[in-house]
Protein backbone atom coordinates (compact mmCIF):
# COMPACT_ATOMS: atom_id res chain seq x y z
CA UNK A 1 0.00 0.00 0.00
CA UNK A 2 1.49 3.73 -0.81
CA UNK A 3 1.67 6.37 1.29
CA UNK A 4 -0.69 8.08 -1.12
CA UNK A 5 -3.49 5.26 -0.48
CA UNK A 6 -3.01 4.83 3.32
CA UNK A 7 -3.99 9.20 3.44
CA UNK A 8 -6.53 8.47 1.16
CA UNK A 9 -8.36 6.04 3.14
CA UNK A 10 -8.01 7.71 6.38
CA UNK A 11 -9.24 10.86 4.65
CA UNK A 12 -12.32 8.59 4.32
CA UNK A 13 -12.38 7.67 7.94
CA UNK A 14 -12.05 11.01 8.79
CA UNK A 15 -15.24 12.26 7.07
CA UNK A 16 -16.77 9.84 9.83
CA UNK A 17 -15.00 11.39 12.87
CA UNK A 18 -16.15 14.88 12.06
CA UNK A 19 -19.92 13.46 11.05
CA UNK A 20 -19.32 12.12 14.48
CA UNK A 21 -17.86 15.09 16.04
CA UNK A 22 -20.53 17.52 14.94
CA UNK A 23 -23.42 15.09 15.80
CA UNK A 24 -22.10 14.61 19.09
CA UNK A 25 -21.41 18.46 19.69
CA UNK A 26 -24.69 20.02 17.76
CA UNK A 27 -26.75 17.92 20.60
CA UNK A 28 -24.58 17.79 23.48
CA UNK A 29 -24.60 21.82 23.80
CA UNK A 30 -28.04 22.58 23.81
CA UNK A 31 -29.04 19.46 25.81
CA UNK A 32 -26.34 20.05 28.35
CA UNK A 33 -28.02 23.73 28.93
CA UNK A 34 -31.61 21.42 29.90
CA UNK A 35 -29.67 19.00 32.06
CA UNK A 36 -28.28 21.89 33.92
CA UNK A 37 -31.43 23.47 34.55
CA UNK A 38 -32.77 20.46 35.75
CA UNK A 39 -29.70 20.30 38.31
CA UNK A 40 -30.34 23.87 39.62
CA UNK A 41 -34.14 23.14 39.50
CA UNK A 42 -36.06 24.37 43.21
CA UNK A 43 -38.00 21.07 42.82
CA UNK A 44 -35.52 19.12 45.12
CA UNK A 45 -36.51 15.58 43.73
CA UNK A 46 -35.66 16.70 40.26
CA UNK A 47 -32.51 18.62 40.80
CA UNK A 48 -31.82 15.35 42.74
CA UNK A 49 -32.21 12.71 40.14
CA UNK A 50 -30.45 14.75 38.00
CA UNK A 51 -27.50 14.96 40.16
CA UNK A 52 -27.15 11.12 40.43
CA UNK A 53 -27.24 10.61 36.30
CA UNK A 54 -24.40 13.16 35.88
CA UNK A 55 -22.53 11.50 38.84
CA UNK A 56 -23.38 7.77 36.87
CA UNK A 57 -22.27 9.36 33.99
CA UNK A 58 -18.84 11.38 34.87
CA UNK A 59 -18.19 7.90 37.12
CA UNK A 60 -17.93 5.19 34.71
CA UNK A 61 -16.02 4.55 31.70
CA UNK A 62 -17.45 6.35 28.25
CA UNK A 63 -16.51 3.37 26.61
CA UNK A 64 -18.61 1.36 28.91
CA UNK A 65 -21.90 3.50 28.73
CA UNK A 66 -21.45 2.98 24.95
CA UNK A 67 -21.52 -0.61 25.33
CA UNK A 68 -24.59 -0.07 27.68
CA UNK A 69 -26.47 1.93 24.99
CA UNK A 70 -25.43 -0.33 22.15
CA UNK A 71 -26.44 -3.34 23.63
CA UNK A 72 -29.23 -2.34 25.93
CA UNK A 73 -32.44 -2.64 24.03
CA UNK A 74 -31.23 -6.24 23.48
CA UNK A 75 -30.61 -7.26 27.01
CA UNK A 76 -33.25 -5.32 28.82
CA UNK A 77 -36.34 -5.22 26.75
CA UNK A 78 -35.41 -8.11 24.07
CA UNK A 79 -35.34 -5.49 21.44
CA UNK A 80 -34.00 -6.99 18.17
CA UNK A 81 -31.70 -4.15 16.45
CA UNK A 82 -30.94 -3.19 12.91
CA UNK A 83 -27.74 -3.10 11.88
CA UNK A 84 -27.99 0.50 11.73
CA UNK A 85 -27.99 0.92 15.49
CA UNK A 86 -25.04 1.07 16.19
CA UNK A 87 -24.25 4.26 14.57
CA UNK A 88 -27.68 5.22 16.74
CA UNK A 89 -26.27 4.17 19.62
CA UNK A 90 -22.90 5.63 19.65
CA UNK A 91 -24.36 9.07 18.85
CA UNK A 92 -26.61 8.68 21.74
CA UNK A 93 -23.88 7.40 24.23
CA UNK A 94 -21.75 10.32 23.68
CA UNK A 95 -24.45 13.22 23.37
CA UNK A 96 -25.60 11.59 26.91
CA UNK A 97 -22.32 11.70 28.32
CA UNK A 98 -20.76 14.99 27.01
CA UNK A 99 -24.38 16.64 28.09
CA UNK A 100 -23.75 15.73 31.32
CA UNK A 101 -20.16 17.41 31.36
CA UNK A 102 -21.78 20.74 30.02
CA UNK A 103 -24.19 20.86 32.15
CA UNK A 104 -21.54 20.79 35.41
CA UNK A 105 -19.68 23.79 33.32
CA UNK A 106 -22.97 25.74 32.96
CA UNK A 107 -23.90 25.25 36.29
CA UNK A 108 -20.87 26.78 37.39
CA UNK A 109 -21.14 29.52 34.57
CA UNK A 110 -24.25 30.67 36.24
CA UNK A 111 -23.33 30.35 39.41
CA UNK A 112 -20.41 32.57 38.94
CA UNK A 113 -22.20 35.48 37.92
CA UNK A 114 -23.00 37.98 40.54
CA UNK A 115 -26.01 38.16 42.59
CA UNK A 116 -26.10 41.65 41.86
CA UNK A 117 -27.36 41.23 38.38
CA UNK A 118 -30.25 39.07 39.33
CA UNK A 119 -31.11 42.20 41.68
CA UNK A 120 -30.78 45.13 39.42
CA UNK A 121 -32.45 43.15 36.53
CA UNK A 122 -35.46 42.38 38.89
CA UNK A 123 -35.18 45.99 40.45
CA UNK A 124 -35.88 47.05 36.59
CA UNK A 125 -38.75 44.49 36.48
CA UNK A 126 -36.83 41.89 34.01
CA UNK A 127 -39.16 38.61 34.35
CA UNK A 128 -37.46 35.32 35.54
CA UNK A 129 -37.07 34.44 31.75
CA UNK A 130 -35.89 38.18 30.51
CA UNK A 131 -33.75 38.11 33.16
CA UNK A 132 -31.61 35.05 31.82
CA UNK A 133 -31.73 34.83 28.29
CA UNK A 134 -30.84 39.00 28.18
CA UNK A 135 -28.61 39.38 31.78
CA UNK A 136 -27.35 35.88 32.70
CA UNK A 137 -26.96 33.87 29.57
CA UNK A 138 -24.48 35.97 27.12
CA UNK A 139 -22.63 36.51 30.61
CA UNK A 140 -22.16 33.01 31.21
CA UNK A 141 -21.67 31.75 27.57
CA UNK A 142 -18.37 34.41 28.03
CA UNK A 143 -17.06 32.50 31.02
CA UNK A 144 -17.67 28.93 30.23
CA UNK A 145 -15.94 28.76 26.64
CA UNK A 146 -12.43 28.04 28.05
CA UNK A 147 -13.83 24.87 29.89
CA UNK A 148 -16.24 24.00 26.98
CA UNK A 149 -13.27 24.19 24.46
CA UNK A 150 -11.35 21.56 26.80
CA UNK A 151 -14.44 19.14 26.62
CA UNK A 152 -14.85 19.68 22.68
CA UNK A 153 -11.19 18.76 22.31
CA UNK A 154 -11.39 15.56 24.62
CA UNK A 155 -14.74 15.08 22.10
CA UNK A 156 -12.29 14.93 19.11
CA UNK A 157 -10.21 11.98 20.28
CA UNK A 158 -13.06 10.33 22.07
CA UNK A 159 -14.62 9.53 19.11
CA UNK A 160 -11.85 6.69 18.40
CA UNK A 161 -13.75 5.14 20.77
CA UNK A 162 -16.43 4.18 18.15
CA UNK A 163 -13.85 1.14 17.21
CA UNK A 164 -15.63 -0.57 20.20
CA UNK A 165 -19.29 -0.44 18.53
CA UNK A 166 -17.67 -1.32 15.29
CA UNK A 167 -19.52 1.01 13.65
CA UNK A 168 -19.64 1.06 9.84
CA UNK A 169 -18.53 2.76 8.21
CA UNK A 170 -15.24 3.35 10.18
CA UNK A 171 -14.19 6.40 11.52
CA UNK A 172 -10.43 7.05 11.00
CA UNK A 173 -8.86 5.33 14.11
CA UNK A 174 -10.40 2.07 13.21
CA UNK A 175 -9.22 2.13 9.74
CA UNK A 176 -5.64 2.90 11.12
CA UNK A 177 -5.89 -0.09 13.24
CA UNK A 178 -7.17 -1.96 10.05
CA UNK A 179 -4.02 -0.90 8.29
CA UNK A 180 -1.41 -1.00 10.26
CA UNK A 181 -2.65 -4.97 11.82
CA UNK A 182 -3.01 -5.88 8.10
CA UNK A 183 0.64 -4.85 7.39
CA UNK A 184 2.30 -7.18 10.57
CA UNK A 185 -0.17 -9.82 8.82
CA UNK A 186 2.08 -9.39 5.75
CA UNK A 187 0.04 -7.12 3.93
CA UNK A 188 0.82 -3.44 2.90
CA UNK A 189 2.57 -1.02 5.01
CA UNK A 190 4.10 -3.24 7.17
CA UNK A 191 5.05 -0.06 9.46
CA UNK A 192 2.86 2.05 12.21
CA UNK A 193 2.99 4.86 9.74
CA UNK A 194 -1.73 4.81 9.51
CA UNK A 195 -1.50 5.31 13.41
CA UNK A 196 0.96 8.01 12.88
CA UNK A 197 -0.98 9.76 10.45
CA UNK A 198 -3.82 9.03 12.31
CA UNK A 199 -2.13 10.91 14.88
CA UNK A 200 -1.53 14.12 12.78
CA UNK A 201 -4.95 14.29 11.70
CA UNK A 202 -6.04 14.25 15.16
CA UNK A 203 -4.25 16.77 16.21
CA UNK A 204 -4.67 19.07 13.61
CA UNK A 205 -8.43 18.99 13.91
CA UNK A 206 -7.91 19.78 17.61
CA UNK A 207 -5.49 22.68 16.47
CA UNK A 208 -8.59 23.74 14.44
CA UNK A 209 -10.45 23.68 17.15
CA UNK A 210 -8.77 25.87 19.62
CA UNK A 211 -8.26 28.08 16.93
CA UNK A 212 -11.49 28.81 15.93
CA UNK A 213 -12.64 29.07 19.99
CA UNK A 214 -9.75 31.37 20.63
CA UNK A 215 -11.37 33.41 18.11
CA UNK A 216 -14.72 33.27 19.84
CA UNK A 217 -13.19 34.11 22.88
CA UNK A 218 -11.33 37.00 21.59
CA UNK A 219 -15.01 38.10 20.05
CA UNK A 220 -16.62 38.46 23.44
CA UNK A 221 -13.24 40.23 25.15
CA UNK A 222 -15.13 43.48 24.42
CA UNK A 223 -16.29 43.37 28.17
CA UNK A 224 -15.38 41.98 31.48
CA UNK B 1 -47.58 60.14 49.33
CA UNK B 2 -45.37 57.68 47.68
CA UNK B 3 -44.45 55.13 50.34
CA UNK B 4 -45.86 54.31 53.24
CA UNK B 5 -44.49 51.42 54.99
CA UNK B 6 -45.89 50.38 59.00
CA UNK B 7 -45.16 48.20 61.60
CA UNK B 8 -42.14 46.63 59.33
CA UNK B 9 -40.47 43.20 60.95
CA UNK B 10 -37.95 40.87 59.32
CA UNK B 11 -35.76 38.03 60.74
CA UNK B 12 -33.17 35.80 59.62
CA UNK B 13 -33.10 32.80 61.75
CA UNK B 14 -33.12 33.99 65.28
CA UNK B 15 -32.16 37.35 64.07
CA UNK B 16 -34.64 39.65 64.44
CA UNK B 17 -32.76 42.58 61.69
CA UNK B 18 -36.17 44.97 61.87
CA UNK B 19 -38.49 45.35 64.91
CA UNK B 20 -42.10 47.34 64.41
CA UNK B 21 -40.99 49.87 61.66
CA UNK B 22 -42.52 52.12 59.92
CA UNK B 23 -41.88 54.98 57.56
CA UNK B 24 -43.42 57.45 55.51
CA UNK B 25 -42.38 59.10 52.23
CA UNK B 26 -43.60 62.07 50.62
CA UNK B 27 -43.51 63.86 47.16
CA UNK B 28 -40.84 65.44 46.86
CA UNK B 29 -39.05 64.71 50.34
CA UNK B 30 -35.42 63.94 50.65
CA UNK B 31 -34.86 61.61 53.38
CA UNK B 32 -31.48 59.80 54.99
CA UNK B 33 -31.25 56.79 56.74
CA UNK B 34 -27.93 56.59 59.22
CA UNK B 35 -26.94 53.68 61.57
CA UNK B 36 -24.25 51.89 62.30
CA UNK B 37 -23.33 48.86 60.22
CA UNK B 38 -25.69 45.67 61.46
CA UNK B 39 -28.50 48.41 62.33
CA UNK B 40 -31.10 47.44 59.53
CA UNK B 41 -30.93 50.17 57.58
CA UNK B 42 -29.76 48.02 54.48
CA UNK B 43 -32.39 44.89 55.15
CA UNK B 44 -35.52 48.05 55.73
CA UNK B 45 -34.38 49.61 51.83
CA UNK B 46 -33.98 46.00 50.54
CA UNK B 47 -37.55 45.22 52.02
CA UNK B 48 -39.15 48.20 50.26
CA UNK B 49 -37.51 47.70 47.25
CA UNK B 50 -38.92 43.61 47.62
CA UNK B 51 -35.11 42.23 47.17
CA UNK B 52 -36.06 40.51 50.64
CA UNK B 53 -39.67 39.43 51.87
CA UNK B 54 -40.66 41.01 55.10
CA UNK B 55 -42.35 38.77 58.20
CA UNK B 56 -45.10 40.66 58.61
CA UNK B 57 -45.81 44.68 58.20
CA UNK B 58 -46.97 46.67 55.30
CA UNK B 59 -46.26 48.12 52.41
CA UNK B 60 -48.34 51.02 50.58
CA UNK B 61 -46.84 52.03 47.04
CA UNK B 62 -49.28 55.52 45.87
CA UNK B 63 -51.73 54.39 47.81
CA UNK B 64 -52.21 50.47 46.33
CA UNK B 65 -51.59 47.87 48.97
CA UNK B 66 -48.28 45.74 48.09
CA UNK B 67 -47.84 43.79 51.33
CA UNK B 68 -50.00 43.40 54.88
CA UNK B 69 -50.08 41.04 57.43
CA UNK B 70 -52.52 38.23 56.41
CA UNK B 71 -54.81 36.40 59.10
CA UNK B 72 -52.44 33.86 60.11
CA UNK B 73 -50.07 37.04 60.66
CA UNK B 74 -47.94 36.43 58.18
CA UNK B 75 -46.94 38.69 55.53
CA UNK B 76 -48.55 38.30 51.89
CA UNK B 77 -47.58 40.31 48.56
CA UNK B 78 -49.52 41.16 45.52
CA UNK B 79 -49.89 38.56 42.47
CA UNK B 80 -46.45 38.78 40.68
CA UNK B 81 -47.92 40.49 37.80
CA UNK B 82 -49.56 43.60 39.82
CA UNK B 83 -46.46 43.71 41.90
CA UNK B 84 -44.98 44.15 38.33
CA UNK B 85 -46.45 47.65 38.34
CA UNK B 86 -45.54 48.35 41.73
CA UNK B 87 -42.10 48.03 40.98
CA UNK B 88 -42.20 50.37 37.98
CA UNK B 89 -42.72 53.27 40.33
CA UNK B 90 -39.49 53.08 41.87
CA UNK B 91 -35.84 52.46 41.81
CA UNK B 92 -32.68 51.66 43.36
CA UNK B 93 -28.88 52.59 42.96
CA UNK B 94 -26.68 49.69 44.48
CA UNK B 95 -23.68 49.95 46.14
CA UNK B 96 -21.76 47.94 43.73
CA UNK B 97 -23.13 49.75 40.84
CA UNK B 98 -24.58 46.23 39.68
CA UNK B 99 -24.65 47.65 35.82
CA UNK B 100 -24.93 45.05 33.08
CA UNK B 101 -21.09 44.19 31.94
CA UNK B 102 -22.26 42.52 28.28
CA UNK B 103 -24.12 46.56 27.80
CA UNK B 104 -22.89 49.76 26.61
CA UNK B 105 -23.61 52.18 28.88
CA UNK B 106 -26.49 53.32 26.65
CA UNK B 107 -28.25 49.84 26.12
CA UNK B 108 -27.99 49.78 30.12
CA UNK B 109 -29.80 52.79 30.26
CA UNK B 110 -32.32 52.27 27.32
CA UNK B 111 -32.67 48.01 27.34
CA UNK B 112 -35.52 48.01 30.73
CA UNK B 113 -37.40 50.93 29.17
CA UNK B 114 -38.21 49.72 25.75
CA UNK B 115 -38.57 45.83 26.72
CA UNK B 116 -39.89 45.93 29.91
CA UNK B 117 -42.26 49.26 30.37
CA UNK B 118 -42.47 48.82 26.10
CA UNK B 119 -41.81 52.63 25.08
CA UNK B 120 -40.89 54.12 21.76
CA UNK B 121 -37.11 53.69 21.23
CA UNK B 122 -36.54 56.73 19.51
CA UNK B 123 -38.11 58.84 22.90
CA UNK B 124 -36.54 56.74 25.18
CA UNK B 125 -32.96 57.50 23.07
CA UNK B 126 -33.60 60.65 23.56
CA UNK B 127 -34.19 60.80 27.10
CA UNK B 128 -31.36 58.70 27.97
CA UNK B 129 -29.40 60.53 25.80
CA UNK B 130 -30.30 63.40 27.95
CA UNK B 131 -30.14 61.77 31.17
CA UNK B 132 -26.46 60.99 30.33
CA UNK B 133 -25.62 64.77 29.36
CA UNK B 134 -26.97 65.64 33.09
CA UNK B 135 -24.55 63.11 34.61
CA UNK B 136 -21.78 64.81 32.59
CA UNK B 137 -21.38 61.81 30.60
CA UNK B 138 -22.88 62.52 27.30
CA UNK B 139 -19.12 61.34 25.99
CA UNK B 140 -19.76 57.88 27.38
CA UNK B 141 -22.77 56.41 25.45
CA UNK B 142 -20.85 53.71 23.85
CA UNK B 143 -18.46 52.90 26.05
CA UNK B 144 -18.93 49.53 28.42
CA UNK B 145 -18.59 49.54 32.00
CA UNK B 146 -15.44 48.29 32.70
CA UNK B 147 -13.89 51.31 30.53
CA UNK B 148 -15.17 53.48 33.53
CA UNK B 149 -14.25 54.64 36.72
CA UNK B 150 -16.47 54.09 39.75
CA UNK B 151 -17.44 57.36 40.24
CA UNK B 152 -18.92 57.13 36.12
CA UNK B 153 -20.24 54.00 36.59
CA UNK B 154 -22.55 54.63 39.81
CA UNK B 155 -23.40 57.93 37.97
CA UNK B 156 -24.07 55.32 34.75
CA UNK B 157 -26.15 53.78 37.25
CA UNK B 158 -28.48 56.70 38.52
CA UNK B 159 -29.60 57.53 35.03
CA UNK B 160 -30.49 53.54 34.83
CA UNK B 161 -32.43 53.87 37.74
CA UNK B 162 -33.81 57.20 36.21
CA UNK B 163 -34.57 56.08 33.10
CA UNK B 164 -37.52 54.05 34.06
CA UNK B 165 -39.38 57.70 35.69
CA UNK B 166 -39.86 56.21 38.96
CA UNK B 167 -41.48 58.05 41.55
CA UNK B 168 -39.31 57.66 44.05
CA UNK B 169 -35.21 56.65 44.03
CA UNK B 170 -33.09 54.63 47.03
CA UNK B 171 -30.07 54.75 47.73
CA UNK B 172 -27.97 51.80 48.96
CA UNK B 173 -24.61 53.32 50.48
CA UNK B 174 -24.08 54.69 46.70
CA UNK B 175 -20.21 55.93 47.47
CA UNK B 176 -19.24 52.78 49.76
CA UNK B 177 -17.23 51.09 47.03
CA UNK B 178 -16.27 54.38 46.03
CA UNK B 179 -12.62 56.44 47.39
CA UNK B 180 -12.84 59.93 48.31
CA UNK B 181 -12.43 61.62 45.11
CA UNK B 182 -14.54 59.53 43.03
CA UNK B 183 -17.45 59.81 46.16
CA UNK B 184 -17.68 63.67 45.63
CA UNK B 185 -18.94 63.27 41.83
CA UNK B 186 -21.74 61.00 42.86
CA UNK B 187 -22.65 62.80 46.01
CA UNK B 188 -22.85 65.97 43.43
CA UNK B 189 -25.55 64.15 41.34
CA UNK B 190 -27.67 63.06 43.76
CA UNK B 191 -27.60 66.75 45.11
CA UNK B 192 -28.63 68.00 41.91
CA UNK B 193 -31.73 65.58 41.66
CA UNK B 194 -32.64 67.02 45.48
CA UNK B 195 -32.41 70.49 44.35
CA UNK B 196 -34.61 69.39 41.03
CA UNK B 197 -37.36 68.01 43.92
CA UNK B 198 -36.79 64.09 43.10
CA UNK B 199 -38.20 61.99 46.00
CA UNK B 200 -35.25 60.21 46.99
CA UNK B 201 -34.13 57.59 49.99
CA UNK B 202 -30.78 57.65 50.87
CA UNK B 203 -29.15 54.73 53.11
CA UNK B 204 -25.41 56.57 54.14
CA UNK B 205 -22.50 56.82 55.96
CA UNK B 206 -21.13 60.81 54.29
CA UNK B 207 -22.82 62.84 57.43
CA UNK B 208 -21.81 66.27 56.19
CA UNK B 209 -24.12 64.84 52.91
CA UNK B 210 -27.17 63.72 54.73
CA UNK B 211 -27.25 66.79 56.34
CA UNK B 212 -26.91 68.93 53.46
CA UNK B 213 -29.27 67.50 51.40
CA UNK B 214 -31.91 65.57 53.43
CA UNK B 215 -35.39 66.84 54.29
CA UNK B 216 -35.72 64.46 56.73
CA UNK B 217 -32.74 62.11 58.88
CA UNK B 218 -33.57 59.13 59.93
CA UNK B 219 -31.21 57.59 62.58
CA UNK B 220 -31.56 53.61 62.84
CA UNK B 221 -30.24 51.40 65.58
CA UNK B 222 -30.65 47.55 66.28
CA UNK B 223 -33.56 47.19 63.57
CA UNK B 224 -35.38 50.22 65.17
CA UNK B 225 -35.76 53.78 64.15
CA UNK B 226 -34.17 55.76 67.23
CA UNK B 227 -34.45 59.30 66.25
CA UNK B 228 -35.47 61.06 63.49
CA UNK B 229 -36.27 64.47 62.18
CA UNK B 230 -35.08 67.88 60.62
CA UNK B 231 -31.26 67.27 59.77
CA UNK B 232 -30.54 70.19 62.27
CA UNK B 233 -31.80 69.07 64.85
CA UNK B 234 -30.69 65.21 64.86
CA UNK B 235 -26.77 66.44 63.64
CA UNK B 236 -26.75 69.63 65.84
CA UNK B 237 -28.78 68.64 69.08
CA UNK B 238 -30.06 65.10 68.70
CA UNK B 239 -32.33 64.28 71.97
CA UNK B 240 -31.33 60.55 72.31
CA UNK B 241 -28.35 59.41 73.99
CA UNK B 242 -27.51 56.81 71.50
CA UNK B 243 -27.47 59.62 68.51
CA UNK B 244 -25.14 61.43 70.62
CA UNK B 245 -22.87 58.51 70.87
CA UNK B 246 -22.97 57.74 67.10
CA UNK B 247 -22.51 60.96 66.09
CA UNK B 248 -19.53 61.39 68.21
CA UNK B 249 -17.62 58.55 66.51
CA UNK B 250 -18.51 59.92 63.27
CA UNK B 251 -17.02 63.59 64.21
CA UNK B 252 -13.59 62.76 65.57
Amino acid sequence: MTFQQMCTQLLEGLEMTLIIFFLVVIFSLPLGLIVCFGRRSKFKPLSWIVRVFIDILRGTPLMLQLLVVMYGPYFLFGMRLNPTWRFTALIIGFVINYSAYFAEIYRAGIDSIPIGQYEAAEVLGYTNRQTFMKIILPQMVKRVIPPTTNEIITLVKDTSMAFVLATTPPEMFTLAKQITAAGRMGHGAKSMLPLFIAGVFYFVLNAIVSWTMGKLEKKLAYYQ
Amino acid sequence: MILQMNNIKKSFGDLTVLQDISMQVNEGEVISIIGPSGSGKSTFLRCATFLETIDSGEINYMGTKAAWTGADGKAEYLHKNELRKVKSWYGLVFQQFNLFPHYTVLKNLMDAPIHIQKREKKEVEEEARALLKRMGLEDKADAYPCQLSGGQQQRVAIARALAMNPEVLFFDEPTSALDPELTGEVLKVIKALAEDKMTMVIVTHEMSFARAVSDRVIFMDGGVIVEQGDPEKVFGNPSEERTKQFLRNYNR
